[in-house]
């Protein structure tokens, strides 16, 4: 029995990669969730948004490397962020304007808004993997550690060690920061009231004088900004390739839809949900269980109760389930 | 209306309020005053009431409900529209607030004609339009409604808000609360303030009292007298004949998208013919 061990080698493992991985989706959740919200449609083309977004970003990285500009420890990224959210807002615009704007007009049904999006998703796809190709980019450079495993043990003596990703604390304080503003915007801001009276009662914001065609246009520049910042973190923490942003498209669902579809603090416990559940269900425990059980109750196996190639399916299974017994989420968002 | 969580419509989808252009170009009439109406003393076209929605006839599309149908109201008055079920009481409201196209026929305000006008527009030029059903923001906060209701005005609206809460006392009390976990009075409430948060120049209500108890609809009826002491006339259609037609300047009936009688309040409750074929003797 060793109790230390055991709690450091869960938060190694699971704690703070599920924390930063939580972040991340939650942070897509968002975006997912206000346009549903307040579009009114499952935007299936977020993922696909987000790796624009990211790839911009991861250009305009290598040009700042390229010039020799860098943040010392932190990651060049964060410095090229600010290009990758314009162009993912200018973007999303020209989208609307071209494509959605018409939909709308015709008050389209949602569902025929869903297929649209699966189009738009297509082009996007088409777009990034024509520019950056299909292939893994790293770009993460700087410090590549806050703490490392090997300083850890030897500061605290333990056989266990406690790895902290910069990626990973970066990850952490900027969707804090993020969610913040977001949510200051949303409650204390006209603008940011407009847009939940929208969301909330289409008819009788039209009937006290809100412009739909604003709060369309402020959302789409804070759906940008949150695909962008939530693109460029998963692909500092992990690495970017076009085809995982597009699969990442179910866990975030599944966070809006779990935590609510509409409510943005639905999506923020929803992405934790999901992160932790996958986390959990994909983990080896035969570490932590070697601490907490006697010698002689040892597992033999690696006590995982799934690999991580079906950590997908951990997500899809919440998903159903909520969709069966709470279709409206944790937090009474809007039904499916 | 279904209320599972599978089925949501999202408000009235009434495709006529949306207007996708957005809202109109007009700015929202700058008024300074004490009092909540907006309405300063203006030399009405002589003999024509206040607002009048003249000989309109028009539907949803398909076939007409309103058949040359007029109802006015005069400045401060209330009158009231009343009829039996699918008379086009509602309708005919709508049509005065530019929810459906009118095929034939007139809608004046203050003399000016406004049929051509969508109903944002009509908002700006001080009409103020109480819809039966989803007229709150149900998750936004009390406060928050009435905020949204001044949307269009950039002046300070904190002294309407305060005559709000003077008219409502109890909505002070929940200011901070979600306006969708008040009762249905309350709800009522809070939907009739948002609609005065423009001051506007006439209130229009469908139903104000639907789905209330007949305490909290006594408790409405008095804070509408209120309202229409104040200079603002008030459209209103209601189920509760009775009650309605005993503080009605001006009643209307309305059968089959008709006028059928049309007079006075307290005239139309004494009418022997309304009272046996409308109010049950």
């Amino acid at each position: 029995m060793d109790l230390l061990n055991a709690i450091v080698a869960l938060a190694n493992f699971v704690i703070v990669p599920a924390i930063a991985y939580g972040s991340q989706l939650a942070l897509g959740a968002l975006g997912i969730t206000l346009v549903y919200g307040i579009l009114r449609f499952s935007n299936f083309a977020h993922g696909d948004t987000m790796a624009f977004g990211t790839m911009v970003t991861i250009l305009a990285t290598w040009w700042f490397q390229s010039l020799g500009i860098s943040l010392g420890v932190l990651p060049t990224a964060l410095l090229a962020l600010p290009f990758g959210i314009v162009a993912t807002v200018a973007l999303l615009l020209g989208t609307d304007r071209v494509v959605y704007r018409f939909y709308r007009r015709q008050k389209a049904a949602p569902v025929i808004f869903v297929m649209v999006s699966l189009g738009v998703m297509f082009i996007m796809n088409g777009l990034v993997r024509f520019v950056i190709g299909p292939d893994d980019q790293r770009f993460a450079d700087g410090a590549r550690f806050i703490v490392s495993a090997r300083e850890f043990k030897a500061m605290t003596g333990l056989r266990e060690g406690l790895a902290i990703k910069t990626s990973a604390g970066i990850t952490v304080i900027t969707a804090i920061i993020v969610v913040a503003l977001l949510f200051w915007f949303l409650n204390h801001t006209r603008t940011g009231k407009s847009m939940r009276a929208f969301s909330d009662n289409e008819d009788l914001a039209l009937l006290s004088g809100i412009n739909p065609e604003r709060v369309v246009l402020y959302t789409w520049m804070i759906v940008g900004a949150l695909a962008t910042i939530a693109g460029v973190l998963y692909g500092l923490d992990k690495s970017f390739k076009p085809f995982t942003y597009f699969q990442l498209l179910l866990p975030m669902f599944a966070s809006a839809i779990v935590g609510g579809l509409g409510s943005p603090v639905g999506a923020i416990a929803g992405g934790f949900v999901i992160a932790f559940s996958e986390v959990t269900v994909t983990y080896a425990w035969k570490k932590v269980l070697r601490y907490l059980l006697p010698e002689n109750l040892e597992p033999d196996g690696l006590v995982q109760l799934m690999s991580t190639d079906y950590k997908f399916a951990v997500s899809f299974a919440i998903l159903i389930i909520v969709l069966l017994f709470r279709p409206t989420g944790l937090f009474r968002g809007k039904a499916v | 209306m279904s209320r599972t969580p599978w089925q949501d419509d999202r408000g009235n989808k009434d495709a006529s309020i949306a207007n996708p252009e957005g809202r109109g170009s007009r700015g929202f009439p700058e008024t300074t005053g004490g009092t909540l109406p907006a309405a300063e003393p203006r030399p009405a076209a002589s003999g024509s009431p206040f607002l009048i929605g003249e000989n309109m006839t028009g539907g949803y599309g398909g076939a007409d409900i309103l058949h040359g149908c007029t109802v006015a109201v005069e400045r401060g008055e209330i009158a009231v529209i009343v009829g039996p079920n699918g008379a086009g009481k509602s309708t005919a409201m709508k049509a005065v607030f530019g929810m459906l196209k009118l095929r034939g026929g007139a809608v004046r305000l203050d003399g000016e004609e406004i049929t051509r006008l969508t109903p944002q527009d009509r908002v700006a030029k001080g009409m103020a339009f109480v819809p039966q059903t989803s007229n709150i923001f149900t998750s936004l906060t009390v406060e928050e409604n009435l905020e949204m209701g001044a949307f269009l005005r950039r002046d300070d609206i904190t002294e309407t808000m305060e005559q709000v809460y003077e008219l409502f006392p109890v909505l002070r009390d929940k200011r901070r609360q979600a306006a969708g976990e008040l009762s249905g009075g309350q709800r009522q409430q809070v939907a009739v303030g948002r609609a005065l948060m423009t001051r506007p120049r006439v209130l229009m209500l469908d139903e104000p009292t639907a789905g209330v108890s007949p305490i909290v609809m006594d408790e409405l009826f008095d804070r509408i007298i209120e309202v229409a002491r104040t200079g603002i006339s008030i459209l209103m259609v209601e189920q509760n004949a009775r009650q309605a037609l005993a503080i009605a300047d001006r009643g209307y009936v309305l059968v089959q998208g008709r006028n059928a009688h049309t007079d006075t309040g307290r005239a139309l409750l004494e009418n022997p013919e309304v009272r046996k074929s409308f109010l049950g003797g």
